[in-house]
């Protein structure tokens, strides 16, 4: 798997231009597409437009930027100015992007080449990318699986090695999931560390924007990039960005990682051959430094149950623009105005999104408020300050990720619950709104999984470290190779 | 399973939302799973424990009240479903409820 730091280093080497990288990734993402489906939309001549500029500036011995050529995903719940922006619904299907979002802005200041926007369950809300209102992804490692979602096209593509960095946006584990199922690591930055201006809300107290790459260094490279204040967004933390590439580690000698008693009995009951899995990453984190201690999570197991009362209330309230009004699609039947608010959103929204409104609404609704929502609220309070004890003892808490491998397209869409089951072990930290990110960790029937680790608010340089370390002795991720890529030959 | 609380064809009229019969059935066979989950939460005593909105802290940002760049207002139309000169065109909405 080729990083985006090594394709920078050629192109600024000159052994090959930006425009060649740029035309390598889309023939590869071409390639796998038949079967992957990872895009909603290429945008070829954008992104040799701006592979063309980076060509420019290296001619003109200017700086190409830290993301300089460098072909980048992007998921489809960002504004990119003058592209379609679906959020991988009918009710957004045509509608252009007035404005870029502030990460994506970021990305092309820094070099980055945008080169389509990626397939995602309908407004982020689903974990297996079967949600999207246009077709489901499939996952680089077993075509019969799915990516994981919400990020699920950008994980696909990514896994498959046709760019090495892609954007994606975790509510609940949609960036984590999806990493542990396509072998690739993924990044839930701190609530407020990314501005999340033009990106599309769907729950704003948890929704946060995250780099999902190739490796270690290109995550940290990647945050380094799209961190920090933005003043067209008010949840955004006005704080410096510190150096993620200097906190890059080769041990961890001195620190201390923190494994939670309650996920360690969890993943055991749940399947034994991950927890041996995650048992021998924990051995090689030891081996590598650090010193392992027991921590407790004694709220996490309310995470799930909390999470589907506040993410559905706020996903009512903030759905509740799409009313046919001011853009998206509309259905007129000539009726009156509440008529077609209704008709727009009957048929604009699919079934999970109409599911997670209907329960939000319910949510807040008078009468059922402080018993659901309020209730909801406080037991987030007493998840977070668990996180906070925890943290005393720890510098990262390493954990599952995940509680299986991928699983195949349709094994779980009859029962939300067993899918809403798959972010057991990413959503408590979502609520914290503490950092977390999902690095590979080794393969059960073939297929990969990921460890997830912790760390304290705005604290992602010390999560970095520890990832990059244990990905550098380990280097799982380049140890087989996806399945659709096997099957196209060897390619470079 | 547990009882599902809600009047599923009242909420989704609050929400705006026209569902099928098929769909509101679905919806409330699936809510019964869910509920068995979110009971759990009904059994912790949270009586001393104040409510969390967000996690980070910051309150009441403002900035000053300052004309910056803005959409034009064909851009801010562009993608209006209808559009009558400079304004977005929408059914009646007085009398339009009978």
């Amino acid at each position: 798997m080729t990083t985006g730091h090594e394709l920078k280093a050629a192109i600024v080497r000159k052994e090959r231009s930006a425009v060649e990288v740029v035309e390598a990734a889309l023939a590869a993402a071409q390639a796998v597409e038949p079967q992957l489906k990872a895009y909603i939309r290429l945008l070829p001549e954008r992104a040799r437009e701006s592979a063309q500029k980076v060509d420019d500036r290296l001619r003109a011995g200017e700086e190409i930027g830290p993301l300089g050529g460098i072909p980048v995903a992007v998921k489809d719940i960002f504004c990119v100015e003058g592209e379609i922006a679906t959020a991988g619904s009918k009710i957004l299907e045509n509608f252009r992007s007035p404005y870029s979002a502030t990460v994506v802005r970021k990305l092309e200041e820094a070099g980055a080449v945008i080169i389509g926007k990626t397939n995602m369950d309908e407004f982020a809300m689903g974990s297996s990318c079967e949600n999207s209102a246009f077709f489901p992804t499939r996952n680089p490692w077993d075509p019969a699986r799915v990516p994981g979602g919400s990020s699920g096209g950008s994980a696909s593509t990514v896994g498959a090695g046709s760019v090495p960095i892609a954007l994606g946006t975790d509510t609940g584990g949609s960036i984590r999931e999806p990493a542990s199922f396509c072998n690739i690591v993924g990044v839930k930055p701190t609530y407020g560390r990314v501005s999340r201006y033009g990106m599309i809300a769907f729950a704003s107290s948890l929704d946060q924007a995250g780099p999902m790459t190739a490796d270690v260094r290109d995550a940290a490279q990647t945050l380094a990039v799209i961190a920090g204040h933005d003043p067209m967004d008010s949840t955004s933390v006005d704080a410096p960005v510190p150096d993620y590439l200097g906190a890059l580690r080769s041990d961890l000698k001195g620190v201390r990682v923190g494994l939670v008693r309650e996920f360690e009995e969890q993943i055991a009951e749940l399947d034994p051959r991950l927890a041996a899995l995650y048992k021998a990453a924990y051995a090689d984190l030891e081996r590598l430094g650090a010193k392992l201690v027991e921590v407790q999570l004694p709220h996490a197991r309310y995470g799930l149950a909390t999470y589907y009362l506040i993410a559905p209330a706020e996903c009512s309230s903030n759905l509740a623009r799409y009313d046919g009004a001011r853009y998206g699609r509309r259905v007129d039947d000539g009726g009156d105005v509440y008529e077609m608010f209704e008709r727009t959103r009957a048929a604009g929204f699919g079934d999970e999104v109409k599911r997670r409104i209907v329960l939000g609404t319910y949510a807040l609704s008078a009468g059922y408020y402080d018993a659901y929502y309020v209730r909801a609220q406080k037991i987030r309070t007493l998840i977070k300050s668990d996180f906070d004890k925890a943290f005393l003892a720890c510098d990262v808490i390493a954990g599952p990720a995940v509680s299986c491998p991928a699983f195949e397209l349709g094994a779980k869409t009859q029962d939300p619950v067993a899918m809403y089951l798959m972010d057991y072990f990413t959503i408590p930290m979502s609520l914290a709104g503490v950092p977390a990110l999902s690095v590979p960790a080794g393969y059960v029937d073939e297929l990969p999984i990921g460890l997830q680790i912790v760390a304290p608010a705005f604290e992602e340089g010390v999560m970095l470290g520890v990832a990059h370390a244990y990905e550098q002795a380990t280097r799982h991720a380049w140890s087989r190779t996806p399945a659709v890529v096997e099957a196209l030959g060897s390619r470079s | 399973m547990a009882d599902v609380p809600i009047d599923i064809d009242h909420v989704a009229r609050l929400a705006r939302i026209a569902l099928t019969q098929e769909e509101s059935a679905r919806f409330s066979a699936q809510f019964s799973r869910l509920f068995e989950f979110i009971g759990e939460l009904q059994g912790l005593d949270v009586s001393q424990i104040g409510p969390t909105a967000q996690v980070i802290p910051l309150h009441d940002v403002v900035r000053e009240d300052e004309v910056g760049p803005s959409l034009s207002r064909d851009a801010a139309l562009a993608n209006a479903p209808a559009r009558e000169g400079p304004y977005f065109k929408m059914p009646r909405i007085l009398d339009g409820e009978a």
